[in-house]
């Protein structure tokens, strides 16, 4: 297709290695009607479909004399809907939004002290990642819209986040996007709050200010869209200043969690990450503190080398033994030695088992004190025991039926 | 045989499994699939003609000075079939010199009958346009599929399995008149072995049936040792002529292809569910067997099942190779007794080849000839395969792609059907492709064999599996029926149109005993 003007909007991805989306290349003209041009792989099997589509956005939009070129290599529907959308509302400036339906899986919400152990990274303009993400079961699958995303993409990326959180199916895992840095990602929160996301990372946060302003963003937006269900936050801290002023940070409404990001973090310091990670003791262990102090989770930072499955181990042991509750992840392959090694180990479940078993004991006899052997047990300590056990329990590492056994034994 | 003449397929009809098939083709008569193991052959086996060693060089030396006049002395004329194997797959010098030779003497309307062909051989595409060959008998992959698909093709292309292949030979069903192997080390007296010489592809199997059967036999090498050749993995006795060029293979094409793991992290979890399927079943187990193919999912596989026979101190019996060097690990860490091996696919397939008397040399009439008395697929314990599509009915299909264009052979594939357990770890829809439909774009095998189909996002047993499905009550991974993986794979794609094709047959499927089992048929343009 030829075009007449260089009044054009470029969007999505097309080329070498690109697999399920798709690259529009749109104008509008003074005349000549409508003219649509597909080249898609999956001609055969949805060429129809995806011109019934097309034709369709652009009717919603009224445009009458518009030129689309679409090179598809596989994209979803829910893809070659918001490519489709950014072109025409970048040409236009129309504000009107083409939603596609809310899958009703993606309904769910999330609970404040819900376990977090990985959290799985996606680039929010690489679309192909995104449809099997959840059957690796991370905790969480973060869309990133910040730095997994260049510059000249970030317009785009913003209406594939939007319609992968309406119409992809997470499969259960929290759904977390990570905006670009406050003040510049208040204007991310349009595509996400009235969309049901459960999460939002706020990176390089060096103020509870700045979780102040998020959140009366969001609060306005649910206001606005009617949104009922817990947005939560977990601020990502990757500079010296966020480190010393985490605590504030951790305290802020609405943070379940919060993040350390190293890769700035030793970019600030002037250092370099290395694997024992001397360097980055102290601001852990303050991230950590601060978290505890605040009554939040701590999650520790992601690991880079996705083929060194023993290094990555060793790292979650030492990550755990500082007081972290999970990390992030950049390959679903990371998932399962994350959650194998910040789950509770023999030990610590051997431990809440005698625990758990003391108290109910001593309630069925109707004891108002828990002991086990000579030791007085708080009720704190018997609720996170109990709470251990049946994350045992739902990770497989405990049978349901375990006190049966414990008493037999 | 006038092929000029002839119509390319005649006497329409529908088999067993509710194909519309030619019971006519190329000149021939043949029997439309009439369900597995129904069609039984009559009559004996075919034979090259008697020779005399008085009409052989005394000295044994049969060299002679190049392909060009081998073809000469071996009576090439129109009309001819001709055989090359594929062990040096993509790396193959010497198909694409067969026909240069044969375009120079003016020889017309020949058949071609690869084992398999490659990309590497897309150069034919020339000769079958200008009538050197009429049509081909093997595979047609990449470009000669397409080639095909679009009816080009003056006769009608067969595709058969390496099984097959042996069988059709065998039985007749396809006369050669030349065969040409070409060999990485061989004697003037045409001994030949695969597993050394700088074009070392492991060993020549797929050319067996071509020494014993063909009017004509030529070795081409690049590694003339003198006699003997050892092994002999093709026997001198069968050989004609011997021709010297000075290379016969590119050496990293032949060891080429998917013979990493695969870093896919869709893949990964398919192998796992494959492999931890199998275990909760009790399909490994000591002793047991099991092949995998050659893609990067398959090979994972291997993998998942070394970890779980050494975690649990026990070993395999024999795996049936394509060999690589996770098999060849296997075979050295104790965890497999024997690998049966009908190709290596990389560099430690070949040492082990040559130096491990464990690893052991077979050919398509030991592992998958139908018209035997018994082949070594029949009871393999599991095998793990591909597919393009499988259909509701667990009807598979690994020559075609939804958008109907012919594009792979059947390989092996068709063999192993026949062993105990059949799974297809697949993922649910590539890209936007769903690989569950309504029907099979072209049936290659029939559901009633294959057992288990393994997706990302579920795993579902072919109901005539009762075992299998009671074994894997209360199983912690998602067992669902294959109309709700269908279902779930058009919730995310939506449903897709059928592909548009005309109903000109432009090439038959063979069952492993030499009945027509599907046609392909001509895209529509």
């Amino acid at each position: 297709m030829e075009f007449l003007t260089d009044k054009l909007a470029l969007v999505g991805n097309k080329g070498k290695g690109i697999r399920s989306d798709c690259h529009v290349t749109m104008e509008l003209a003074e005349s000549g009607g409508i003219q649509v041009e597909l080249i898609s792989k999956v001609e055969s099997m949805y060429g129809d479909d995806i011109r019934k589509l097309i034709f369709g956005i652009i009717a919603y939009y009224g445009l009458q004399n518009v030129r689309v070129l679409v090179e598809d290599t596989g994209a979803l529907s829910p893809v070659l809907a918001a490519r489709m959308e950014a072109a025409i509302r970048l040409l236009t400036s129309s504000g009107k939004e083409y939603l596609i339906p809310m899958l009703t899986e993606n309904g769910y919400e999330t609970t404040r002290d819900r376990n977090r152990f990985s959290r799985l990274y996606l680039p929010g303009n690489t679309p192909s990642l995104m449809i099997n993400a959840g059957i690796h079961k991370p905790g969480g699958i973060i869309l990133d819209l910040e730095d997994a995303v260049a510059p000249a993409k970030k317009y785009e990326a913003r209406f594939i986040v939007r319609n992968a959180l309406r119409n992809m199916d997470f499969y259960g895992a929290e759904r977390m996007v990570r905006i670009n840095q406050v003040p510049a990602g208040l204007a991310d929160l349009v595509f996400l709050v009235p969309h049901n996301v459960n999460l939002l990372l706020i990176p390089k946060c060096e103020s509870a200010e700045q979780i102040r302003l998020v959140n009366e963003k969001i609060s306005q937006l649910k206001a606005e869209y009617k949104v009922s269900s817990p947005i939560w936050l977990m601020p990502i801290i990757e500079s010296a200043l966020g480190v010393l002023k985490s605590l504030e940070i951790a305290q802020s409404e609405n943070v379940v969690a919060m993040a350390i990001g190293l890769e700035d973090y030793t970019a600030d310091l002037g250092t370099r990450r290395t694997q024992e990670g001397t360097e980055s003791f102290f601001a852990r262990s303050m991230v950590v503190n601060a978290c505890k102090a605040a009554g939040i989770q701590a999650i520790d930072s992601v690991f880079s080398d996705i083929a060194d499955m023993e290094a990555l181990k060793e790292t979650v042991i030492r990550s755990k033994a500082l007081g972290f509750d999970g990390m992030g992840c950049i390959h679903p392959r990371q998932i399962r030695v994350i959650h194998e090694y910040y789950a509770p180990d023999a030990a610590e479940i051997e431990k809440a088992k005698k625990i758990v078993n003391a108290f109910i004991e001593a309630t069925a006899k109707g004891l108002g004190v828990v002991s086990l052997g000579t030791k007085m047990i708080d009720p704190p300590v018997v609720k996170r025991a109990q709470k251990l056990i049946d994350l045992a329990v739902s990770m497989g590492k405990l049978s349901a039926d375990w006190r049966n056994e414990f008493l037999e034994a | 045989m006038d092929q000029e003449n002839m119509s390319k397929y005649d006497k329409l009809t529908t088999n067993a499994v509710g194909r519309i098939v030619p019971q006519v083709f190329n000149g021939k008569d043949a029997v439309p699939f009439l369900g597995v193991g129904k069609f039984k052959p009559t009559g004996r086996k075919h034979g090259p003609p008697i020779v005399s060693v008085a009409d052989y060089p005394e000295d044994g030396n049969k060299i002679v000075p190049s392909l060009k006049d081998a073809l000469i002395r071996a009576g090439i004329a129109d009309g001819m079939t001709i055989s090359t194997h594929h062990h040096f797959r993509n790396g193959d010098l010497v198909g694409n010199q067969i026909f240069d030779a044969a375009a120079e003497l003016g020889i017309k309307n020949l058949t071609w009958m690869p084992s398999a062909s490659f990309d590497c051989h897309s150069p034919m595409i020339k000769y079958l346009e200008n009538g050197v060959i009429h049509h081909i008998e093997g595979s047609m992959n990449g470009a000669l599929g397409r080639f095909t698909s679009e009816g080009k093709m003056a006769g009608l292309g067969v595709l058969r399995s390496h099984g097959g292949r042996y069988q059709a030979i065998q039985d007749g069903d396809v006369h050669i008149d030349i065969a040409v192997i070409a060999a990485p080390t061989a004697d003037c007296f045409g001994n030949a072995t695969g597993d050394r010489g700088p074009a070392a592809c492991g060993l020549l199997g797929f050319a067996l049936a071509d020494s014993q059967y063909a009017d004509k036999v030529i070795v081409v090498t690049d590694n003339l040792v003198p006699f003997p050749c050892v092994p002999w993995q093709i026997q001198g006795n069968y050989v004609d002529f011997v021709v010297l060029m000075d290379k016969v293979g590119i050496p990293e094409k032949i060891i080429s292809g998917t013979t990493e793991i695969t870093k896919s992290p869709d893949r990964l979890l398919l192998a796992e569910m494959t492999a931890q399927f199998c275990q909760e079943t009790g399909i490994v187990h000591d002793g047991f067997s099991f092949q995998a193919g050659a893609g990067g999912t398959a090979l994972s596989i291997g993998i998942y099942f070394a970890e779980m026979l050494r975690r649990q101190g026990m070993k395999a019996r024999f795996a049936r190779g394509g060999s690589n060097k996770y098999l060849v690990k296997m075979l050295e860490d104790g965890l497999v007794d024997y690998i049966l091996d009908g190709q290596t696919f990389d560099l430690d397939g070949v040492r082990s080849m040559r130096e491990n008397p464990n690893h052991l040399n077979t050919s398509p009439f030991t592992s998958y000839n139908y018209h035997g008395k018994g082949n070594f697929a029949q009871f393999v314990d599991v095998v793990i395969l591909g597919a393009t599509e499988v259909d509701v009915n667990f009807n598979a299909n690994v020559v075609t792609h939804s958008d109907g264009y012919l594009l792979h052979g059947i390989g092996g594939w068709m063999n192993c059907l026949l062993s105990k357990c059949v799974i297809l770890p697949i993922p649910l829809f590539r890209d936007r492709m769903p690989v569950i439909r309504d029907e099979v774009t072209t049936i290659c095998g029939p559901g009633e064999l294959i057992d288990v189909i393994v997706t990302e996002r579920g795993i579902a047993i072919n109901p005539l599996r009762t075992d299998l499905i009671d074994k894997m009550k209360g199983s912690s991974l998602p067992i669902k029926t294959i109309h709700q993986l269908k279902a779930e794979a058009e919730k995310i794609c939506g449903k897709p149109q059928k592909p548009r094709l005309t109903d000109e047959v432009v090439a038959v499927i063979k069952w492993v005993d030499g009945t027509v089992i599907d046609s392909v048929f001509r895209i529509d343009k």
